[in-house]
């Protein structure tokens, strides 16, 4: 048993590492990829453009636009002179928003009245537009309180200290609610699915259309050694590959580690189990490399999508929330967000190491029920 | 184990095998004695693959039996594959590995004892003549090379039976000349040589040989068997000028079963050829050609089989050609 399964790791490990073109796709390019999606995957909201169309030129229209320049939120990037310009910088989109201003706005304010202003914003990106309609209304939020502490002293001669309420928040784990917290540690788990599901998929299939696969099933080999020796290097490449990765997150990237690191691979390993054996499931029913091919992107698509790596699975309807349990990516981001964010241990984290156990081996031994030793 | 069995190294019983409607393998019934070297010979498409495959646990038979080396072809799959060799026209080792890589891999899946190791891998160095260039990549190597170092991979482990598919195709005439003195040495050593081909000419050297044509064994014997006894028809050869023209001239005469090419001669099938020859000569002559010698000859293998394929077809009622 052993010295089969040796000598097929032998070979797998020469087959995959002699190619340069196959190491620099094992090795280098997540660690590319991981820097370069690090900076991209982010959906914080900062310095969003604006333009500012202020009809009253007051220095209470100033101070409010200095108050959104202020923020950090905004950049203004121009002044608009004309009622046509705001349909124009939305369209090309030079700004997302634009802040209209009436004339009257400052005497109806000095009446002790209200006064109202416009903002305009590009729906377009509903993510973004939220977010700074947000920062909007807590910018006129500001506005409005200290507006109404200099009328108090001015009339009462008090201060008007404190309102009804102050609500304290805090974001646990992820104290500046960066998303780079969020989204690194996901596009670590989705390299590494996508690296252990085309590798193992192209596996089988390409020692049967190369021609190889027919001498192999004449020798005395076992399945299980078969299959074993298909999974095991694969496995190896995706931990090593997921150490690199976690290693720039926490290092370049400044990914908080706050849990155990030797869990992060306990998880990857059940992960990995998963991931390999629906590639080799693909490997199995496929009888090209093409096909091979297709069928794992056919179930990579779906399986990010459904896996709360962006899309928060709470939000699903029904349905889809229930096929996501079917998805080992969805247990795998729950276990490395846990671990790095929240430093959480097996006390917590058991019940998707146990999902992901039961996946991976259903996964497996369908692989290795579909591989057959004969010919079709 | 019965000790006719033991006789036998390879023995099949109205094997069957069909993909589909299409029966690829029909009601096969023959038996190879050890040590013996058997040919497997037909046109593509006519089985000897299908065969060889159910022979050794790649496919399963439909309906028959067969046992190699007194295992059940059925039920001892795995036990067959510990003491059988396998060569397939494609080749099968892996280009991204050495010679040696490629040894030692096969060395290791068919568990060779260690204390053999060492000695079963310098031999299949020596037999493929590959000593200087065992950490060479095996897909760098020319075709004749590689088929050598497959042999000798299927070898390894001393299988008692060897099965090979067309393991020469592909292969340049001298290659095919030495791989087969390699087939004649492993005979020698007592291995059964089980292998098919469509090249004549490999057909001479097999101690025995079977025809299959469409699925069905049409005829089974030695090559100097197929030549005498099995063959119903005589042969004329005719050299003429114009032998391309004169081919159409030659098989309108009457008792002309079936005309070919051979070279500049044609080559005539007849269930009477001393009688048949003067009249040819005339009608050939009356045609406007100049005929050279009108001779019977002993059948070359290739006769034998279009003459037999031919038979099988007419009795078929089919037209189907025959491609050699």
């Amino acid at each position: 048993m052993f010295e089969r399964l040796y000598r097929m790791l032998v070979k797998e490990f020469i087959q995959v590492l002699r190619n340069p073109r196959m190491r620099a796709v094992l090795f280098v390019m997540p660690v590319a990829q991981v820097i370069v999606i690090g900076y991209a995957v982010n959906t914080d909201v900062r310095h969003v453009p604006m333009a500012v169309y202020d009809l009253d030129r007051t220095p209470a229209t100033r101070d409010l636009i200095a108050r959104f320049e202020g923020s950090g939120c905004f950049d203004v990037v121009r002044r608009i002179a004309t009622e046509p310009e705001i349909q124009e910088v939305l369209d090309s989109g030079e700004a997302r928003a634009v802040l209209r201003l009436n004339r009257g706005f400052a005497e109806a304010l000095s009446g002790g009245g209200s006064a109202q202003a416009q903002f305009l914003l590009d729906g377009s990106d509903s993510n973004t537009a939220s977010v700074a309609l947000t920062y909007a209304s807590r910018i006129s939020a500001d506005f409005n309180r200290s507006l109404l502490e200099q009328r108090f002293s001015r009339t009462a001669g008090v201060r008007l200290d404190a309102e009804p309420i102050v609500l304290v928040s805090r974001a646990w784990f992820n104290a500046n609610l960066d998303s780079r917290n969020f989204f690194v540690p996901g596009v670590l788990a989705m390299l590494v699915a996508v690296l252990t599901i085309i590798l193992s998929s192209m596996s089988i299939v390409r020692e049967r259309e190369v021609g190889t696969m027919e001498q192999i099933m004449v020798t005395p080999i076992g399945r299980l050694e078969f299959i074993l020796g298909k999974t095991i290097p694969f496995a190896i490449i995706g931990l090593v590959d997921v150490a690199l990765i976690a290693l720039i997150a926490v290092f370049w990237f400044r990914v908080p580690m706050l849990g155990f690191p030797p869990l992060l691979f306990l998880g990857t390993g059940l992960y990995l189990l998963s991931t390999l054996g629906v590639g080799l499931f693909i490997s199995t029913v496929s009888s090209t490399q093409q096909q091979a091919m297709m069928t794992a992107f056919f179930f990579m698509l779906p399986a990010f999508m459904l896996s709360g790596f962006v899309y928060p699975i709470a939000n699903m309807p029904k349905v889809v929330q229930v096929l996501t349990y079917l998805n080992p990516l969805r247990y795998y981001l729950v276990i490395i967000r846990g671990v790095f964010l929240k430093g959480l241990g097996l006390e917590v984290l058991w019940p998707q190491m146990v999902a992901l156990c039961l996946l991976g081996a259903t996964m497996l031994l369908l692989a290795a029920g579909r591989f057959r030793k004969t010919m079709s | 184990m019965s000790t006719a069995q033991d006789a036998f190294a390879v023995t099949l019983r109205d094997l069957e095998r069909q993909f589909g409607d299409f029966v690829a393998v029909n009601r096969i019934s023959l038996d190879v004695r050890q040590g013996e070297i058997f040919g497997f010979l037909g046109p593509n498409g006519a089985g000897k693959s299908t065969t060889i495959r159910m022979l050794c646990g790649l496919l399963e038979p439909t309906s028959g039996q067969g046992t190699v080396a007194g295992l059940d072809i059925r039920t001892q799959r795995e036990e067959i594959k510990r003491c059988i060799g396998y060569m397939s026209q494609k080749f099968s080792l892996y280009d991204d590995l050495t010679v040696e890589e490629n040894i030692d891999f096969f060395s290791g899946i068919y568990r060779v004892p260690k204390e053999k190791k060492a000695q079963r891998k310098t031999w299949v160095l020596d037999m493929a003549h590959l000593q200087e260039h065992r950490h060479t990549r095996t897909g760098l190597l020319p075709s004749g090379w590689k088929q050598r170092l497959s042999l000798g991979c299927a070898l390894l482990h001393e299988p008692r039976v060897l099965f090979l598919d067309e393991p020469t195709s592909g292969v340049d005439p001298l290659s095919r000349r030495s791989f087969w003195d390699l087939i004649y040495q492993m005979a020698s050593e007592g291995v059964t040589v089980f292998v098919t081909t469509h090249y004549m000419e490999e057909a001479e050297y097999c101690d025995r040989l079977g025809l299959i044509y469409r699925g069905e064994l049409v005829a089974l014997g030695t090559p100097g068997e197929m030549k005498g006894s099995l063959m119903a028809d005589q042969v004329l050869c005719v050299s003429c000028d114009r032998s391309h023209d004169a081919l159409g001239v030659a098989a309108t005469v009457a008792g002309v079963r079936d005309a070919a090419l051979f070279g500049h001669d044609i080559h005539l099938m007849t269930e009477d050829a001393e009688h048949l020859a003067p009249r040819l000569r005339q009608a050939l002559e009356a045609a406007g050609f100049q005929v050279g010698t009108v001779e019977r000859i002993t059948p070359s293998l290739e006769d034998v089989f279009v003459s037999l394929i031919e038979a099988r077809d007419r009795a078929d009622g089919a037209q189907q050609e025959f491609k050699a």
